[in-house]
């Protein structure tokens, strides 16, 4: 149901089943290791090349998913999944291993909530049985296409960021008869903001003004205060944009908690050197969310979280012809319903 | 310059501009600039010993020896960015592997090693000079009008 300009509410309230979250060998020594239901030693997952790695890292990621729900792969009525690749096409051809109808999105770092969101309103007009969301990201395959080639010694500005590799699944169902799950209440479906930035290596910069807009978009479509959520997670804005999101907040007196605000490019890594300011890709946000902060909501440890994926629509071809960066950000609220174990 | 690329912004893009570089942290110049010079300074030094012992020991001459011992420069790089640990020292070193002929040599076979997956023409052959080709062409380029500045002088004087 449309509320206010851009949101969504669900108010059947559909249910998360089940999230599967999968990594690689650097993603095993951050501090989420614990989060992850699995972590590959081999960057390259026994692939011949880096995008047959980032395909079977999804592949693998749905399968948690589905298998963790308790259900089979004939039972899921939709797949909605994207990635960074040209052409999508570690969800395409993951979406072949399924043959389970397929919806293709791109919405670069912010596809982990434009799928749930999707997905949340496909159950809730029960147009979907068991709607399945992912997206995935590969370090490697990212670098290769976006920016140098992998092995090549390039120094890096402080601003940039790694790219993150996991894969991030959500089996979306309606909530009835189930003990105790976690509910999609609502949604926020972001606009296009460029702030005219041009720099591949700053994109925390470029996507903090598009996090800000959905952010404050949400809260005035759905009229609720401020403090309303115990958690808001923006997915991959890094120290840069997560800094330059609270100064924002300060000037349009948008009374954030600052407790309760924090982003999944700072969670994942920790404070890694290695990482600059931090991580980014489509993976960030979805391993974070279906991950971390899954487990803290069902462990009671939290209540309402809203998810604000946040994604830089460019390509290496848009920045090459001096074109400034697209970004977009979508919000989706996860609640957890029943008793308060606080 | 920097001007006109701002008249096409609007004003809250170049406000907002403006305070996103406030945010950015510095470039560590000064950390930066030293690493460079210890591991350019240290290639150049592992070099002349090159060099000498080829001298020495081959019966080159300092004009002959210059050529095998760029090409021992470019395969101890070659390995080391196959093994994957020459991105790590240019992580830190910059300028100081990217200038020498390292550089160049890394570019290619990362490159290389990049496209092997798309197969030995359309892949490996096609784009090894996808990082290496611009400097090839602007030292072609470079070298062609210098040469032809020589050659007019020559004809003046």
């Amino acid at each position: 149901m449309l509320q206010g300009h851009q949101s969504w509410v669900f108010p059947s309230r559909p249910a998360i089943l089940s999230t599967a979250v999968i990594g690689g060998p650097f993603e095993a020594h951050g501090p989420l290791a614990d989060d992850f239901d699995l972590l590959h030693g081999d960057l390259r997952l026994g692939q011949k090349s880096w995008e047959q790695s980032e395909k079977m890292l999804l592949d693998e990621t749905c399968a948690k998913a589905i298998e963790k729900a308790g259900l089979t792969k004939d039972d899921m009525t939709f797949f909605l999944s994207g990635d960074l690749m040209n052409q999508i096409i570690s969800s395409s051809f993951a979406a072949r291993t399924l043959a389970v109808p397929y919806l293709g999105l791109f919405g670069a770092c912010s596809t982990s909530m434009e799928g749930l969101a999707l997905a949340a309103l496909l159950v809730d007009k029960q147009c979907a049985k068991y709607a399945l969301a992912a997206t995935v990201s590969h370090n490697a395959a990212a670098e290769k296409q976006y920016r140098y080639p992998t092995e090549y010694g390039a120094q890096k500005p402080p601003t940039a960021q790694w790219t993150v590799t996991a894969g991030g699944a959500a089996i979306v169902t309606a909530s009835d008869n189930q003990q105790d799950p976690l509910v999609v209440t609502s949604a926020t479906i972001g606009r296009v903001v460029d702030m005219g930035l041009k720099d591949p290596f700053n994109m925390g910069a470029a996507m903090a003004p598009a996090a800000f807009d959905t952010i404050v978009s949400h809260f005035r479509d759905l009229e609720i205060p401020y403090d309303y959520y115990d958690l808001i997670l923006t997915g991959d804005l890094a120290q840069i944009g997560h800094d330059i999101l609270i100064d924002l907040f300060d000037q349009h007196r948008i009374e954030i908690p600052a407790d309760r605000y924090s982003d999944a490019g700072l969670m994942i890594y920790g404070k890694h050197p290695d990482t600059w300011a931090g991580a980014s890709g489509a993976g960030c946000s979805a391993a974070v969310a279906y991950g971390h902060i899954v487990r803290r909501l069902r462990s009671g440890d939290l209540q309402r979280v809203l998810i604000v994926a946040t994604g830089a629509l460019l390509s290496p071809t848009s920045y090459q012809q001096q074109e400034s960066i697209p970004c977009i950000a979508h919000a989706v609220s996860i609640e957890r319903t029943g008793g308060t174990k606080r | 310059m920097a001007n006109q690329k701002l008249k096409k912004l609007t004003p809250v893009q170049q406000q907002y501009q403006k305070f996103a570089q406030a945010h950015e942290p510095a470039r560590p110049l000064l950390r930066n600039l030293t690493m460079a010079f210890l591991v350019g300074g240290t290639i150049c030094f592992i070099g002349q010993l090159i060099q000498m012992a080829f001298i020495r020991y081959f019966g080159f001459n300092e004009r002959t020896a210059g050529n095998p011992t760029v090409a021992i420069l470019i395969c101890i790089t070659a390995i080391l960015t196959g093994l994957g640990v020459f991105d790590k020292i240019a992580r830190i070193a910059g300028a100081g592997t990217a200038i020498p002929v390292t550089g160049f040599a890394n570019s290619m076979v990362s490159a290389a090693l990049d496209a092997r997956s798309e197969g030995l023409v359309l892949g490996v052959a096609s784009s090894m000079f996808k990082l290496a080709g611009s400097v090839v062409v602007s030292g072609v380029v470079a070298a062609f009008f210098i040469g032809l500045i020589r050659t007019l002088v020559a004809m003046g004087g």
